[in-house]
């Protein structure tokens, strides 16, 4: 029994070493797709960034200002580096609410692991953030932000957090094979979500009683927070965040491929 | 290249196949749950449940099939449409899974997937290619040394850099049957997809097929087309309505279904 059990947990990995040229195949589409016959190109993952905090931070700027005027780091850079890493969760997480549904017509005629598809969207999103990221530096550039060694470990909070978006991408997708409805109950969640996670405000700004919400509750806070340490504020994170974002990550991943392989061999019936 | 030489019910331990036997099919039934309505939100799941109107009603899409198929042999699948033929296939492929029953299979399976299922419409067909062979397990490595020849067989050279949504669906064909029968699989998966090339390429087409069985390739065989099953396969299953009618040696199931129609 063992076994077999080790077998069934095994398998998937296996399978997807077999089939890692197709996952390129498909993050590549993925991204060439996007920016294909677009004059800027590439340059739009770092324009489109931009364009967006600099409206934010014109807004924004003024009507938190009492919250930053001790703070180290300005605004606009503050609002980048939480937005970054949030637009990354909210678009990956809903490409991959379609990836199965999407691919229905392959899935149908042909016998594929099916997570590579949900797989494919979570990390072209990835990729898609790395090249957001030269945004980032631009603006803490001209702001004058002090770069120190720190900034190297921000590859660590990406991969909490690709974990994390990987379990929660895989979970949806599932379920929306079964119920068309959860896409659009999605978006009401991250557009909650948004509010709820310190990005344009800090979550001390917060009442008290909400406050122990966002600390304890929001996974986006965890990856956030430890993602300014590093890049921003030039130190390590605290101990209980990493510990906070790992723990949240493995457990989104346990949930998300147990749905997933519980419910896969059923797709074909109904999409 | 799909390796499934392992029996697909993966709960019980079969005895492996012997040799010769490339399919066998053992008393497969495939059910689908054919919901009166079809709920498909959370939103109606809720208020049905609620309502106590959740019905299931199960149909049987194949009923108690048993086959085996050996090593080399071209089996046809013939029957009326909606007879289960397809199932069969996709049960066999490894995209379905039985209801009851087993099924085991020896060597690698190539699907030939039906007129660009497999292509994205907005990638030129060099994309496509690779797009399309590593959908069928193959290395990036390998299709970079078989491009050349997919290029040749599907004639397409001209158009390697055009988007495949300005292909007419014969173009898209070639390619698709191009790329499938690169390698000489242990089996392959027809299923109703030569009929929109042009005469010139369908004969291209079937002399590959033959050339690759008088290479020891098994081939499974779907079409409503009877001149060509007769042509091209040894043996034929004749379903009808999820149910084996008659199996045997070509000419007879096929005399035997021309009537009976």
């Amino acid at each position: 029994m063992t076994g077999t059990l080790i077998q069934r947990l095994t398998n998937p990995f296996k399978e997807l070493i077999r089939y890692k040229d197709l996952l390129i195949q498909l993050v590549s589409r993925d991204l060439k797709l996007k920016y294909r016959r677009s004059f800027l190109g590439y340059l739009w993952s770092i324009l489109s960034p931009l364009l967006i905090m600099s409206v934010q931070a014109l807004v924004f700027s003024h009507l938190f200002r009492r919250g930053f005027e001790n703070d180290t780091v300005s605004y606009p850079v503050y609002l980048l580096s939480g937005q970054i890493l949030f637009n990354y969760m909210n678009q990956s997480t809903h490409m991959a609410i379609h990836s199965i549904l999407d691919s229905r017509e392959l899935i149908k005629k042909v016998y594929l692991p099916k997570y590579i598809f949900t797989i494919s969207k979570i990390t072209s999103g990835l990729i898609d953030l790395v090249f957001s990221m030269g945004a980032l530096v631009v603006v803490m550039l001209v702001f004058r932000v002090k770069f120190s060694l720190h900034f190297l470990l921000f590859p660590f909070v990406l991969i909490q957090l690709y974990f994390f978006c990987l379990g929660l991408g895989l979970f949806l997708a599932q379920a929306n094979v079964f119920f068309r409805d959860i896409q659009y109950i999605y978006t009401v969640v991250t557009t909650a979500w948004l509010y709820l996670t310190p990005i344009f405000y800090k979550e001390t700004m917060l009442p008290e009683k909400l406050q122990i919400v966002v600390k304890y509750c929001n996974p986006m806070l965890f990856y956030i927070s430890q993602f300014r340490a590093v890049v921003l504020y030039n130190t390590f994170p605290g101990w209980k965040m990493v510990l906070a974002g790992c723990g949240a990550a493995v457990a989104m991943m346990l949930i998300g491929s147990y749905f997933f392989a519980r419910k896969q061999n059923d797709f074909i019936l109904y999409i | 290249m799909n390796t499934n030489n392992s029996n697909l019910s993966s709960s019980k331990n079969l005895p492996p196949l012997p040799d010769d036997i490339a399919i066998r099919v053992d008393h497969v039934t495939i059910r689908f749950n054919m919901a009166t309505e079809k709920v498909d939100n959370l939103k109606e799941y809720v208020i049905k449940l609620l309502k106590r109107q959740l019905m299931f009603q199960e149909f049987l899409a194949v009923k108690d099939v048993s086959f085996d198929i050996k090593r080399g042999e071209a089996w046809a699948l013939v029957g009326t449409n909606g007879s289960g033929k397809s199932t069969i296939l996709k049960a066999i492929s490894g995209i379905l899974r039985p209801y009851t029953g087993t099924i085991q299979i020896n060597g690698n399976i190539a699907p030939l997937i039906e007129l660009g299922a497999g292509f994205d419409p907005n990638l030129t067909a060099r994309e496509n290619i690779y797009l399309n062979g590593t959908v069928l397990g193959h290395s990036k490595k390998y299709m970079d040394e078989h491009f050349s020849e997919i290029v040749d067989f599907a004639e397409l050279w001209d158009f390697l850099d055009s988007p495949i949504k300005n292909f007419s669906s014969g173009m898209k064909a070639r390619l698709g049957f191009s790329v499938a029968t690169m390698v000489y699989p242990d089996i392959l998966i027809v299923d109703e997809i030569l009929s929109v090339g042009d005469y010139k390429f369908k004969q291209k087409c079937q002399a590959r097929m033959a050339e690759m069985m008088a290479g020891g390739t098994t081939l499974l065989y779907v079409s409503h087309d009877i001149a060509t099953v007769r042509n091209l396969c040894t043996h034929a299953i004749w379903i009808d309505k999820g149910v084996i009618r008659q199996m045997g040696e070509v000419q007879s199931v096929c005399d035997a279904y021309m009537e009976g129609k």
